[in-house]
């Protein structure tokens, strides 16, 4: 099922949760939703699901306007971020609840229902759970048991708030591969909202970034993260410098020295030159566009990271160097970015 | 990262650190002298005594002071039997009305916000800061013969002042507090995400509130209708108010306790009060019963 969300606003009193937010989602697809807290994106996955409503704007489902339909005959499956589980239920009961609060022209029998329930909970591996009640399960479990009882009513979307969120790091690894191949056998439309970039570029088909109730950019992880379209995702997605910079003549100039990197068609004044850890190539002294001095180096994994003084700019900024040139502290280098993006700085 | 957490682990593990501190903790707690403990233990219970166990000895005392049979007359006297009618009939439309009322106040407080909140819930507590003989006057004022709705009541044959109406408005308006004030703190703890998991599962508003919000509240409603019940029963000023005294019809057993002692009949009066104090300590033991419940219901939550 495909969903199109066209020109969402809604505020809460002054404050504009989502500011005209336009946003599709094919059929089959797993959304991320990125930003920043406040950024309006559970207000979004909130309005889809029919738990908020919109000031104004577009929600549809296959073209079919959803916002004429309530949260229960939308067929969205919900999963929040603190679970929400029925505490006095069972795990069982829990998963069944939404088969047995079904119309009863609808319902199905009893065995009918404790089959499916069964299904369900060993598609999340978890059948041996059954009996225990959510105050004996561990956070992942929980999580599990709710995107189980969310499946149970065969939803045509399924939206996760923060799914990961409440986590520790490694369950939440686990948990992502998991959903990940989850969605592959599915194959249920799903958006889920995530404040954590690395998540949503390694779980979803495509993100979208959000900040302050509006939509940044919307692309595949690599599009978003290769060429981020504003300052704020550069700055939001993945780890940047940024250094202040003049542009004039189609020249760079960082304080008063021209870097001589050509300007690509940036438009003069005031702007922010923006560079990936990883992009900065490391040089004897006097073979790059920048200078520094190493203060100080950190080893881990497959890089180094070198805290460099520049001389140009007088400021400290972060590189992250592959091991096989050695860094140590005192070291003046030449650095040079390999790709690098220039944004107008707001005035 | 499993490096660190097992270089971690195998430093002081902060378990073992904080268990002597907590051990000790008791300890270092009961630095007053011992003299000064018994002192202070000694007054409470002495207080208690004078004020809480003498008294309650001396009604059951009085009541059968001459003997069991004596006591059980007072009690099948068809004005005592009247009494006791009254009373729990009052008792029941007041706790469930009063039931209903405090679960949409609560569930309005606890579970929207809209303007007038703070208002609406120092509104909820006015019963408990008005004199109960006040709360019986508003009612007289606005039912009276010369009351506000006096002329259209009586015109239309209406009783509501010196009948059961009366009464059981008087004893709505004292206890209204009870369910209410039971059940925002709980429900404003709990929040919405239930609800609106079980909305989003395709459950009616109906479903919803059966299947998951009654469960979880379940004991602070209990807890609420035995508070509520305790003081509908119990309720003297106001209800005084309003009654009109008649004999047999409109005295519940507060009243009838008052009248018996003030007629010198002292069994009489005492065997009815010792049916009250009898609910008390019913109360009581119930109200320690639900509020473990309530603590156990707690205690094991994670948000």
């Amino acid at each position: 099922m495909s969903i199109e969300v066209k020109n969402l606003t809604k505020k809460f009193g002054a404050f504009a949760a989502l500011d005209g937010v336009d946003v599709k989602a094919a059929d089959g697809e797993l959304l991320a939703l990125l930003g920043p807290s406040g950024s309006g994106k559970t207000t979004l996955l909130r309005i889809i699901a029919g738990l908020d409503w919109p000031d104004a704007g577009e929600v549809s489902f296959d073209g079919e306007n959803a916002l004429a339909r309530g949260a229960g005959e939308r067929q969205v499956g919900f999963v929040f971020q603190h679970y929400a589980l029925f505490r006095h239920m069972t795990v069982f009961e829990n998963v069944a609840f939404g088969l047995r609060v079904q119309p009863r022209a609808v319902r199905k029998d009893e065995a009918s229902i404790r089959a499916r329930v069964k299904e369900l909970l060993d598609l999340v591996q978890l059948d041996w759970l059954s009996n225990r009640y959510p105050n004996q399960l561990s956070g992942g479990q929980r999580q599990r048991i709710a995107l189980a009882r969310a499946l149970a009513i065969e939803p045509r979307i399924l939206l996760l708030d923060e799914p990961f969120g409440a986590l520790d790091a490694k369950v939440r690894k686990e948990l992502r591969q998991w959903l990940r191949s989850l969605h592959h056998k599915i194959n249920v439309t799903s958006i889920f909202v995530t404040h954590d970039q690395e998540e949503a570029l390694e779980v979803a088909n495509r993100v979208v970034v959000m900040d302050k109730g509006r939509i940044e950019q919307v692309g595949t992880p690599s599009e978003v993260y290769d060429s981020p379209a504003t300052a704020f995702v550069h700055g939001f997605i993945g780890e940047s410098i940024v250094l202040p910079v003049e542009v004039s003549d189609g020249h760079i100039r960082l304080g008063d020295q021209s870097l001589g990197i050509a300007a690509d068609g940036a438009s003069p004044g005031a702007s922010k030159l923006f560079i990936r850890r990883h992009d900065m190539q490391v040089g004897p002294a006097g073979s790059g566009v920048l200078e520094g001095r190493v203060a100080h180096v950190r080893s881990f994994g497959p890089i180094q990271r070198a805290e460099v003084a520049l001389i140009q700019g007088h400021t400290t900024i972060e590189i992250d160097a592959p091991r096989d040139r050695e860094l140590r502290a005192g070291d003046v280098i030449g650095l040079k970015p390999r790709r690098y993006r220039i944004f107008a700085s707001p005035s | 990262m499993t490096m660190e957490l097992q270089h971690s682990l195998s430093f002081a593990p902060p378990g073992q650190n904080a268990q002597p501190r907590a051990s000790a903790a008791p300890g270092n707690l009961r630095t007053e002298p011992k003299p000064v403990r018994v002192v202070i233990i000694a007054i409470a219970i002495t207080f208690l005594s004078i004020f809480v166990v003498l008294p309650l000895v001396v009604v059951f005392a009085q009541a059968f002071s001459k003997g069991a049979s004596a006591y059980l007359a007072a009690l099948s006297d068809p004005e005592a039997l009247a009494a006791i009618r009254l009373t729990l009939l009052v008792a029941a439309i007041s706790v469930t009305l009063n039931l209903v009322f405090g679960l949409i106040a609560a569930w309005a407080i606890a579970k929207f916000d809209f303007a007038g909140k703070t208002f609406l819930i120092t509104l909820i507590d006015l019963p408990f800061s008005v004199s109960p003989v006040i709360s019986g006057l508003v009612f007289v004022l606005l039912f009276g013969a010369q009351g506000f709705w006096g002329p259209w009541l009586q015109a239309h044959n209406v009783h509501v002042l010196f009948a059961v109406p009366g009464i059981a408005l008087a004893t709505i308006f004292v206890t209204f507090p009870f369910v209410a004030r039971a059940l925002i703190p709980l429900m404003q703890e709990q929040g919405t995400q239930e609800e609106e998991a079980a909305i989003s599962l395709g459950a009616s508003g109906l479903q919803t509130f059966f299947r998951v919000t009654l469960p979880n509240i379940k004991w602070g409603v209990l807890y609420g209708v035995l508070l509520c019940n305790a003081r509908a029963m119990g309720e003297f000023g106001a209800v005084s108010v309003v009654s009109g005294h008649i004999r047999g019809e409109t005295n519940t057993m507060p009243l009838l306790v008052e009248i018996r002692y003030d007629e010198y009949q002292f069994v009489a009066s005492f065997a009815v009060a010792s049916l009250l104090a009898m609910l008390a300590l019913i109360t009581l033991v119930a109200k320690t019963i639900l509020e473990r419940r309530l603590d156990e219901e707690e205690l094991p939550r994670e948000h």
